[in-house]
């Protein structure tokens, strides 16, 4: 029985955290019709994505990072193209406001405001790491259900 | 005055020319008053030019008249001294033939001989006496000739009278000749005068030909300046037209709703234009300085050179005038002097030739006295002889007086003198003694010439040269003029001519010698000289002795004031040692020289008004261009502000949506909750105020959409039917509610299926219904072809006749309308369509044109707010917007939907009555089939009603009509009564015939509903059923009640009660009425409404192998996952090379997805080698090069390439088909996009 229950809340909680984050504007549509993709064929499809995602953020920050801890001028293409690489990415997996902080560091880069850029990277990197959070947690969740025995509800 | 007219004419052009310029002016800024002004200047100057050009000419032609009387005055004068030297000449003449009355011809042939030189003029005549003396020795007859002389050239009676009385006339026959050669001198003389004449006329004509040259030239001078100002005035705004058009070529290239860049970019290009301009002004103003300036200067040049010709020409009159004085006198003088010379061989031949001597003082004195008029200008005649001293005494004795000597030197003191008074003379070697004087010097008698310091000079140097001497000028005796003594020695023996001054004193002191004097009164004669010439007044004469070069003596004339000219001729009075000169002055100062200032002026003026009229050119060419670029500026800072304005307001739109799906997605979820009532009322009310902010904020974007020029209509077939249904079905939550009778008709004629944009065509009818739902009544909604309005005499359409009928008979008390309120005259809406009154000859076969009209009973348009329905922001009141909600955008956007329809949109309105909007659309013919399937639900339903009949009892015969549309689109014919009481005889009627078996239903409006009546339809139903009981198969016909608002419980009570089978709620609905229908009639079919399938993304994509080309690994992913859902086979390449070598032909790609923005090679750059290596094999393909086994039997390789974006604006898009992309999806994908895009390549494939 407690296992019923059990199930019942890591289902709920699985089905809340993809609607809390898109309330919170952590994620929009685009993650959901990312979830939509995931089918018998590619069931992990949507972990897929955020891991190349995450591995991918997590290198474009560290270089935007270094670029910006540069004494003798800031190399503001390169993070320029970084951001560009980022924001693609946000967008593609509907990690809105990574991409909006993407938006906004774009702005100061283009302004080559260099003061704008660090504190931008902090958000962004604070944006990641919530994002990373949460979704991290519905895969743990996804895990969970799924060695409890149990099916993922699939998003249709 | 043929330049004038010229001035005029250019004029003209000049004035067109103004004209066009000021029509360029008016393009920017009409300005009527300075317009007038400008026409007044322009008037002015015109009127100005032409005055002193008129004035110019005729001061001109006044100095030309000015010359020519001078001529005539010099001619005149000529005549006169050419006459005058006549009068000389006959005088001579005279002299002589008084003389012959006391000599005989020897003598006269000395005489004759000598005084040749006295008569110039007729040397011939002479001559002729020279051969005809020696013959005829007849001096008589030469006088007779001389006289007819004398008669033929000029007519002088006296002297003929006096001498003709011894004449032979007889003779005359003989001597023509000599007349007749005298006539011809004479004529010669005349001729020659008259070429005098000829040539002063010439002299005075070229002055006047100075003037026409001059003229001519200030005429050409006058066309050049028109003609610059036209050019100058031409070039700037040609100039101008040329930058406009310069500034404005660009421009059309670009549309309006281009980006804010670009227009930047545009701005700071026109920036750098603007310097040009600027330049060009400043070269402008130099040019008018420098033009200006040359102006000035001519016109200074003008007067000086004016100046200057005046002054010589004043000078050479002066000079003319001068020497032909100085000539005159010296010929007078010379006249005299011949005659005192010839007088001196007179004497000398008839008083010393002789013995005794022929001529005594008597006959001294008679002859000078009656020959004094030859000799006008001398006062008296003395002759003296030389006497030595040693003869003194013997002389002295034979004349009986002493010879005495003058008194003093000083002359003026011997006023009064006598000679008894005076002491004899001093004993000197020889005297001079007067032996015979004229009688008005008879007192100089006896006196020694040679004791006056003068006379003796005189006679010491005659004596010498043999010619007459003159003395310098002195007081003469008794007179208290100034004079000179003229004297000429006389040898009494005849000298060589050549004899050298030796010889002469020689003679003279070897010889008897004597002196004749003469003594002249200088200014008498100049007086009596400048007397017969004209305008003597003008100048003033002097003459001066200058012998003594340092101290000349004056002889004529007083001291005038110097008034500049001076003119100086030299007179030679014979004697080459005394030198005389004649000054002449004009009396006048030079008057100012009027022409030449008036020519400068009028140049100057000219100059100036042309400058100025320059000046204003330019600083309006300046304004102007200066105006141009600030509104160059300001049109791109609003055409900047405009994109802005759109892109801002599209962008809100969306973010202001984002967060309101949440909301609304939110509310939805919440309103499936388990909520109490309250909470349930706050959520849908909160759900439906998210609704509303979504309808608006689209409405917002639409705006800014039809603003921006972005909204693009779509051609695609729909059922017009279905969609005014589910039209009506969305308001008429809304209108049933208040109790609001909607309702739709369409026109028979209307086909079935049309070609348009049904989302916009639903969007103008949402509109006029939105704006319309208010209070009461009811909204109708109805379609009609534009053909079946132009002729209001034969409308067949039932709807359309009762909205004419209407009009005509307002006096009935209920409204035949579909409520029973009244409403407007819906025929006024359209009235004013250009498309109905105009006779539209070029009507598409293929296009339609529908006319809408939405009629309403609402509170109608306030009249004064009517004119402003269609503007954006506006409503009809400001407080029912309050009241009845809606942006006031709704009209705007629902004119501008029209306009894209090509329709036109119209509506009439009054307050209290109610509003009709109408608009008509150009809509395509479709074809059935060619119905999208969504449209096509209920085609099978609609058979299974083809042949069934109803009837209809309504008392609104409109309304009945809208209740026949919606039965006869399910195949149903149709028949109406007004009541029930008259659907009972009809259905009586009908019992026999077949009609009545196939009438399955009897539809009743709820406004006839009467319970009783309906029983008794029933019983008579029943009864006729049992009466003909051969067919009880046959259902009876179903009653149908028609309501409007009526609750589910009042239905249902209804319902149960039997009364009725069904009740319909209106508005009427095809998939309602089926249903209804369907489950009353219990045709056994579940009638559920079939729903093909559309055609997935699935079965579009399914095998198809795709490349996806992105640089970014997440992206690519994503791209992967979602096409592989859709059962494509995706390949991924990373970079733009990569995708190059996988595109090289041949390969078995079907489609490529190419992200724009990577590194090293860009979606763009990628994509144009692509299409250029498929270029290449195809190239190769079609030349046969190649075969088509080698590229994998495709003869034509091109690969769809789809660019994956972010950022989706119409630049590019552009700049994608530019590099040979067929489409472009918005990255991450949305299925109908990505449908749509992939749908053309592969749904025909």
């Amino acid at each position: 029985m407690w296992h019923g229950i059990d199930m019942c809340s890591l289902v709920y909680s699985f089905a809340f955290v993809p609607c809390a984050c898109e309330h919170q504007g952590i994620v929009d549509d685009q993650f959901t019709q990312l979830r939509k993709l995931e089918d018998e064929n590619s069931p992990h499809f949507v972990m897929e994505v955020a891991s190349l995602f995450f591995e991918d953020c997590e290198k474009l920050i560290n270089n935007m990072a270094i670029a910006l801890e540069q004494k003798q001028g800031v190399d503001f293409k390169q993070i320029d193209e970084c951001i560009h690489q980022l924001k693609g990415s946000s967008s593609s997996i509907g990690a809105m406001r990574v991409k909006n902080a993407c938006i906004a560091f774009r702005s100061f880069s283009d302004g080559q405001n260099r003061e704008g850029c660090l504190r931008c990277l902090q958000q962004l990197s604070h944006e990641y790491s919530l994002l990373k959070n949460k979704l991290q947690t519905l895969f743990r969740l996804e895990k969970q259900i799924v060695a409890a025995g149990g099916s993922i509800p699939r998003v249709h | 005055m043929s330049m004038n007219g010229k001035l005029s004419g250019s004029n003209c052009r000049l004035s067109a020319n103004f004209r066009l310029k000021k029509a360029k002016e008016t393009m920017h800024g009409p300005n009527s008053f300075r317009k007038w002004k400008r026409n007044l200047l322009f008037l002015w100057l015109l009127g100005f030019v032409s005055t002193g050009i008129i004035w110019f000419l005729l001061s001109f032609n006044s100095v030309a008249l000015g010359s020519n009387k001078k001529t005539a005055d010099s001619c005149e004068e000529k005549a006169r001294i050419l006459l005058q030297h006549f009068n000389v000449s006959k005088n001579q003449f005279l002299a002589l033939a008084s003389f012959f009355y006391e000599s005989d011809q020897i003598a006269f042939l000395g005489c004759g001989k000598h005084s040749g030189l006295e008569k110039p003029w007729s040397d011939d005549v002479t001559c002729a006496l020279k051969v005809l003396c020696p013959e005829k020795q007849d001096s008589r007859m030469q006088q007779v000739q001389i006289v007819k002389t004398m008669e033929l050239k000029d007519q002088c009676p006296v002297q003929v009278e006096n001498i003709h009385s011894e004449h032979d006339l007889s003779l005359l026959d003989h001597h023509t000749y000599v007349p007749q050669k005298s006539v011809s001198s004479i004529s010669w003389e005349h001729h020659s005068g008259g070429k005098n004449i000829l040539q002063g006329s010439a002299f005075g004509g070229q002055p006047k030909d100075n003037f026409k040259n001059l003229s001519f030239c200030m005429g050409k001078g006058c066309w050049l300046l028109l003609v610059g100002v036209i050019l100058s005035c031409k070039i700037p705004g040609f100039c101008l037209k040329l930058r406009w058009k310069q500034k404005n070529e660009p421009a059309p290239l670009q549309p309006a709703t281009q980006q804010l860049q670009l227009l930047l970019q545009q701005k700071q290009q026109q920036q750098q234009d603007q310097s040009p301009p600027k330049g060009a002004g400043k070269w402008r103003k130099k040019l008018l300085t420098v033009f200006v300036l040359l102006g000035i200067l001519t016109s200074i040049w003008l007067f000086w050179h004016l100046n200057q010709k005046i002054i010589l020409r004043r000078e050479h009159t002066l000079a003319n005038m001068c020497d032909e004085r100085a000539r005159m006198l010296q010929d007078q003088f010379n006249v005299s002097m011949n005659h005192v010379h010839a007088l001196a061989i007179l004497v000398s031949t008839f008083h010393h030739g002789k013995h005794p001597s022929a001529i005594d003082q008597k006959t001294f004195g008679e002859y000078t006295e009656r020959t004094a008029f030859e000799r006008p200008l001398t006062s008296g005649v003395a002759y003296a002889l030389k006497v030595l001293h040693s003869e003194r005494e013997q002389f002295e004795k034979q004349h009986g007086w002493t010879i005495k000597k003058m008194e003093t030197e000083d002359q003026t003191l011997v006023q009064d003198c006598r000679t008894e008074n005076l002491d004899p003379a001093p004993i000197k070697d020889e005297y001079a003694p007067v032996i015979f004087s004229q009688e008005t010097v008879s007192h100089i008698v006896s006196i020694d010439m040679m004791s006056g310091q003068q006379d003796l000079e005189n006679i010491l140097r005659a004596r010498a040269t043999g010619k007459g001497v003159l003395t310098s000028p002195f007081k003469l005796l008794k007179s208290n003029h100034l004079g000179v003594v003229l004297t000429f020695a006389v040898y009494n023996k005849d000298l060589p001519p050549d004899a050298t001054p030796e010889q002469r004193t020689e003679a003279t002191v070897g010889f008897n010698c004597r002196y004749l004097g003469a003594s002249y009164d200088v200014p008498s004669l100049v007086e009596k000289l400048l007397h017969q010439l004209a305008s003597k007044q003008t100048i003033v004469v002097n003459v001066y002795d200058t012998t003594n070069a340092s101290a000349p003596i004056s002889m004529y004339g007083a001291d005038i004031a110097d008034t500049g000219l001076l003119h100086v001729s030299s007179l030679d009075f014979g004697d080459p040692l005394r030198k005389h000169e004649m000054h002449c002055r004009f009396k006048q100062k030079p008057p100012l020289p009027w022409m030449a200032i008036n020519a400068s002026v009028g140049v100057l003026v000219i100059t100036l008004l042309v400058g100025h009229i320059f000046h204003a050119a330019i600083c309006r060419i300046a304004k102007v261009e200066n105006d141009c670029r600030e509104m160059m500026e300001l049109k791109a800072r609003a055409e900047a502000a405009d994109v802005a304005k759109s892109q801002f307001l599209a962008t809100v739109s969306h973010e202001i949506r984002t967060p309101m799906n949440g909301v609304l997605g939110m509310l939805k979820m919440l309103m499936d909750t388990d909520l109490d009532a309250i909470q349930r009322d706050y959520a849908e009310t909160a759900h439906a105020s998210g609704k509303d902010l979504i309808s608006l904020i689209n409405e917002v974007l639409d705006q800014a959409k039809i603003e921006s020029g972005r909204l693009e209509l779509e051609d695609v077939p729909f059922d017009l039917r279905n969609l005014l249904d589910s039209i009506l079905s969305l308001s008429s939550d809304k209108s049933n509610d208040k109790g609001i009778e909607s309702a739709v008709y369409v026109s028979d004629r209307v086909p079935e299926v049309v070609v348009g944009d049904p989302v916009r065509f639903r969007q103008i009818i949402t509109n006029l219904v939105g704006n319309s739902i208010k209070d009461k009544g009811h909204i109708f909604v109805s379609v009609h072809l534009v053909d079946e309005m132009k002729g209001t005499s034969d409308v067949g359409d039932k709807v359309l006749q009762q909205g004419l009928n209407l009009v005509q008979d307002m006096s009935s008390k209920t409204y035949n309308t579909l409520s029973g309120f009244p409403v407007v005259d819906r025929w006024r809406s359209w009235e004013n369509f250009k498309l109905l009154n105009g006779k539209d000859a070029k009507d598409d076969p293929e296009k339609i044109r529908l006319l809408v009209t939405v009629e309403d009973t609402g509170v109608g348009i306030r009249l004064d707010a009517q004119d402003q329905i269609f503007t954006p922001f506006v409503q009809a009141d400001s407080s029912t917007s309050r009241h009845y909600g809606g942006t006031g955008i709704g009209l705007s956007i629902s004119k501008h939907l029209v306009e894209l329809m090509h329709g036109e949109i119209g509506f009439v309105s009054e307050p209290g009555v109610g509003s009709t909007f109408s608009f008509t659309g150009a809509f395509g013919k479709g074809e059935v089939s060619s119905l999208d399937s969504k449209w096509k639900q209920y085609d099978p339903v609609v058979s299974e009603f083809q042949g069934l009949g109803a009837l209809i009892i309504d008392n609104r015969s409109i309304r009945a009509e809208v209740t026949k549309y919606h039965l006869r689109r399910l195949g149903i014919s149709v028949d109406i009564t007004s009541s029930l009481e008259s659907a009972c005889t009809y259905v009586s009627s009908i019992f026999t015939t077949s009609a009545f078996a196939q009438l399955a239903m009897i539809l009743i409006d709820k406004d006839v509903w009467n319970q009783e009546t309906v029983l008794q339809l029933r019983s008579l139903l029943e009864q006729h059923r049992q009466n003909c009981k051969r067919n009880v198969s046959t259902n009876l016909p179903k009653i149908f009640l028609l309501g409007t608002s009526m609750s589910p419980v009042e239905r249902s009570k209804l319902k149960t009660s039997g009364f009725v089978d069904n009740v319909l709620m209106k508005p009427l609905r095809l998939s309602v009425l089926i249903a209804c229908f369907q489950e009353a009639l219990g045709n056994g079919t579940k009638g559920k409404v079939r729903r093909k399938k559309i055609s997935t993304l699935g079965s579009l994509l399914r095998e198809k192998r795709i490349l996806v080309v992105d640089d970014n690994k997440v992206n690519r992913r994503v791209a992967e996952g979602a096409l592989k859902k859709y059962g494509a086979i995706v390949t991924c390449v990373e970079r733009g090379h990569d995708a190059l070598n996988k595109l090289k032909p041949p390969h078995t790609f079907d489609a490529c997805f190419m992200d724009l923005q990577m590194p090293e090679m860009d979606g763009f750059e990628a994509t144009r080698q692509i299409r250029s290596a498929e270029s290449e094999v195809n190239d190769k393909l079609a030349s046969g090069e190649a075969s088509i086994e080698m590229y994998g039997n495709v003869s034509h390789w091109h690969i769809p390439i789809l660019a994956m974006t972010a950022d989706v604006i119409q630049a590019t898009y552009e700049k994608c088909l530019k590099c040979g992309m067929d489409d472009y999806v918005s990255k991450p994908f949305e299925e109908e996009q990505l449908y749509l895009a992939v749908a053309q390549f592969f749904e025909s494939g």
